[in-house]
């Protein structure tokens, strides 16, 4: 019997390997027991929960916790997934009891204020991006984008042409696109993009038919690179039928420069995260406004915040021909507060600034990392750009993995690696707008040294991280035999 | 690395070894090398036709899920049972225990649309 997994070789045991029995405060003392509420056959004795006094438990997670990493430690330059900083009073601002403490059954009567945030919120978005109306109700980027396919299957259900069932997914798009078509049950046909990187319209023009029935771009895609030939590009999906989705995981990049619904898009998505201001990551609670042109409005999912002529605000649920809700209730209203509160706190000038901060970044980054490292792609990028380690590996042995690991030990996260996968040995970097030039020289020297090292001495380079709690991991073991679950021991 | 002779090559990094009407498939050195550690290869459904160049199923490394494509026609007739308790034969041995189907060919003249050992060779050193 081999010994139970355990975190203790990092100096924390896990939660399991604490306490003894009887130590846990039993709060419920004095309540009926639990059998009294459940049936029976409901409950399982012998559960091996963990006994741990309430102290022990706050210690644990608390040690962890300063082990983590995150964007308010430190410099998180993770290509498409704009890892921007959240300014702090969007979430003071929601955290007021008006917002907070709605409960959502509250009439629309009472409840005037939540639902004239909600219905700016929805018009600043439409304008912003050149849309028709926008529906808040879908709780993630990807979570849009299947609303968004649902919407073009039904409207071309609706047109008499349920046979286009193809999604074109060209190489540079985001990466959820592909997995969105498939939920949603189309065929995906991947676009290979040209030598400059982009989607040729020639090359486009030889897979449109009538079983086309979305393009899905992300513009500028995830080369960083702006497609220059999207009106064609649009005009030929068009008359080929089709319809146009804007994957907006790349939006910070355009902000007030170009929209969506000027380059000819049908469907668009939003991230709040990557855009505007919600936390990041942790794998809930996410937010992604959905847009549409005038032709697809119909269809948004319900409820969709209305004005009337005395300014009296509504939610409406009688559209028969919505593709029905998304979410339970407002979706996360709360999200929905904090990205209103970002939009009025930088105005229109502002967030023109933030997209121009964010590509001057990924500038400055980009040609001085081609300094040291390739740029396969080597002109001017939108707000990120990707590099290559694929002559160091040839080379000298050393892997992008491996500058990404060396990275950790600098005191950086690490770019998004592999990604685009046309890119061999890729780094996708994205500096965003709110990091100072002191923090992008430090980032670029950190990498330069570990480029030099990478060809004088690879091999301290393939164990790095090395002052990181945890080292570097055997993902393929892990990949291959995952273990997740603790059990008890004999 | 040279690339086995006798064996035919497809732009897509797969190449294929043909016996009259019958052809055996796999992924290339080169292929497995960019790939990394394979961790999950899904195959195409035996007795399946598959159509040459078409996406027959998916190669799953610690980087990137990949697509797999077949660089000839046929029925599937059978497909290597052993990587899916080890995956890694593909890394260790990509032309011989990491083979992934066969098929019965069903395709007229397609070898011509398939490279050799030496241009493929050009390809994969680019």
């Amino acid at each position: 019997m081999q010994p139970p997994p355990s975190n203790s070789a990092n100096g924390i045991p896990l939660i399991f390997e604490l306490g003894q029995a009887g130590r846990a405060t039993d709060y419920l003392e004095h309540a009926k027991p639990l059998e009294s509420y459940l049936p029976a056959a409901a409950l399982r004795s012998g559960l091996p929960l963990p006994d741990n006094s309430e102290l022990d438990v706050v210690r644990h997670y608390t040690q962890l916790s300063h082990r983590t990493f995150g964007i308010d430690l430190g410099f998180y330059p993770l290509g498409s997934c704009t890892m921007k900083y959240n300014p702090r009073i969007n979430d003071a601002i929601v955290a007021r009891p008006e917002f907070a403490d709605l409960h959502p059954y509250t009439p629309d009567e009472l409840a005037q204020g939540a639902l004239e945030a909600m219905y700016e919120l929805e018009r600043s978005l439409s304008s912003l991006f050149g849309m028709a109306a926008f529906s808040l109700n879908p709780s993630a980027g990807a979570h849009a984008e299947l609303g968004a396919l649902l919407i073009a299957k039904k409207h071309f259900k609706e047109c008499g042409e349920a046979q286009r069932d193809t999604v074109i997914v060209p190489d540079t798009a985001h990466g959820t696109n592909p997995a969105s078509a498939t939920m949603c049950g189309f065929k995906v046909l991947t676009l290979r993009s040209d030598a400059r990187g982009r989607v040729s319209p020639a090359e486009l023009r030889r897979v449109l038919g009538p079983g086309t029935a979305v393009c899905m771009m992300t513009n500028p895609n995830t080369l960083g690179l702006f497609e220059d030939d999207i009106a064609e590009i649009a005009s030929a999906v068009h008359d080929a039928g089709g319809l146009m989705y804007y994957d907006g995981a790349n939006a910070n990049a355009i902000m007030g420069y170009a929209r969506p619904g000027d380059m000819g898009f049908d469907l668009m998505h939003l991230n709040t995260h990557k855009t505007f201001t919600i936390p990041h990551g942790g794998g809930g609670a996410g937010h992604g406004p959905l847009g549409v042109a005038p032709h697809l409005v119909e269809y948004l999912p319900v409820p969709v915040v209305t004005r009337d002529a005395h300014g009296r605000y509504a939610l409406d649920f009688d559209r028969p021909k919505s593709i029905g809700p998304m979410r339970s209730f407002w979706s996360n209203f709360a999200h929905a507060v904090r990205a209103l509160a970002y939009l009025y706190a930088n105005g229109s000038d502002g967030l023109k600034r933030v997209s121009q901060l964010a590509v001057l970044n990924a500038n400055y980054l980009r040609v001085k990392i081609a300094e040291f490292l390739a740029t396969p792609y080597p002109e001017r990028c939108r707000h990120e750009f990707v590099a290559s380690a694929q002559r160091l590996k040839r080379e000298h042995g050393v892997r992008a993995l491996d500058l990404a690991k060396a990275l950790l030990d600098h005191g950086f996260m690490a770019p998004t690696m592999y990604f685009p996968l046309l890119v061999p040995e890729c780094l996708m970097i994205e500096p965003t707008e709110t990091e100072s030039k002191e923090t992008l020289d430090a980032f670029i020297e950190a990498l330069r040294a570990i480029v030099a090292t990478a060809k004088e001495n690879p091999d301290a380079l393939l164990q790095a991280p090395v002052s990181t709690p945890v080292g570097r991991v055997d993902e393929t073991t892990a990949a291959r035999r995952p273990d997740l679950r603790w059990r008890p021991p004999p | 690395m040279a690339q086995p002779q006798g064996l035919l090559f497809s732009k897509e990094h797969e190449w294929v070894s043909v016996d009259g009407d019958r052809a055996t498939i796999g992924v290339t050195d080169y292929a497995q090398n960019s790939l990394g550690d394979i961790v999950y290869v899904e195959l195409p459904k035996v007795g399946s036709t598959i159509a040459q160049f078409s996406n027959v199923g998916v190669i799953e490394s610690v980087k990137a899920v990949s697509d797999l494509y077949t660089p000839m026609s046929g029925e599937v007739l059978e497909t290597n049972g052993a990587l899916e308790n080890d995956p890694s034969a593909v890394n260790r041995d990509p032309y011989g225990a990491g083979w992934l189907f066969k098929l019965r060919l069903t395709g007229a003249g397609e070898a011509s649309s398939l490279l050799s050992a030496d241009e493929y060779e050009k390809i994969a050193t680019e």
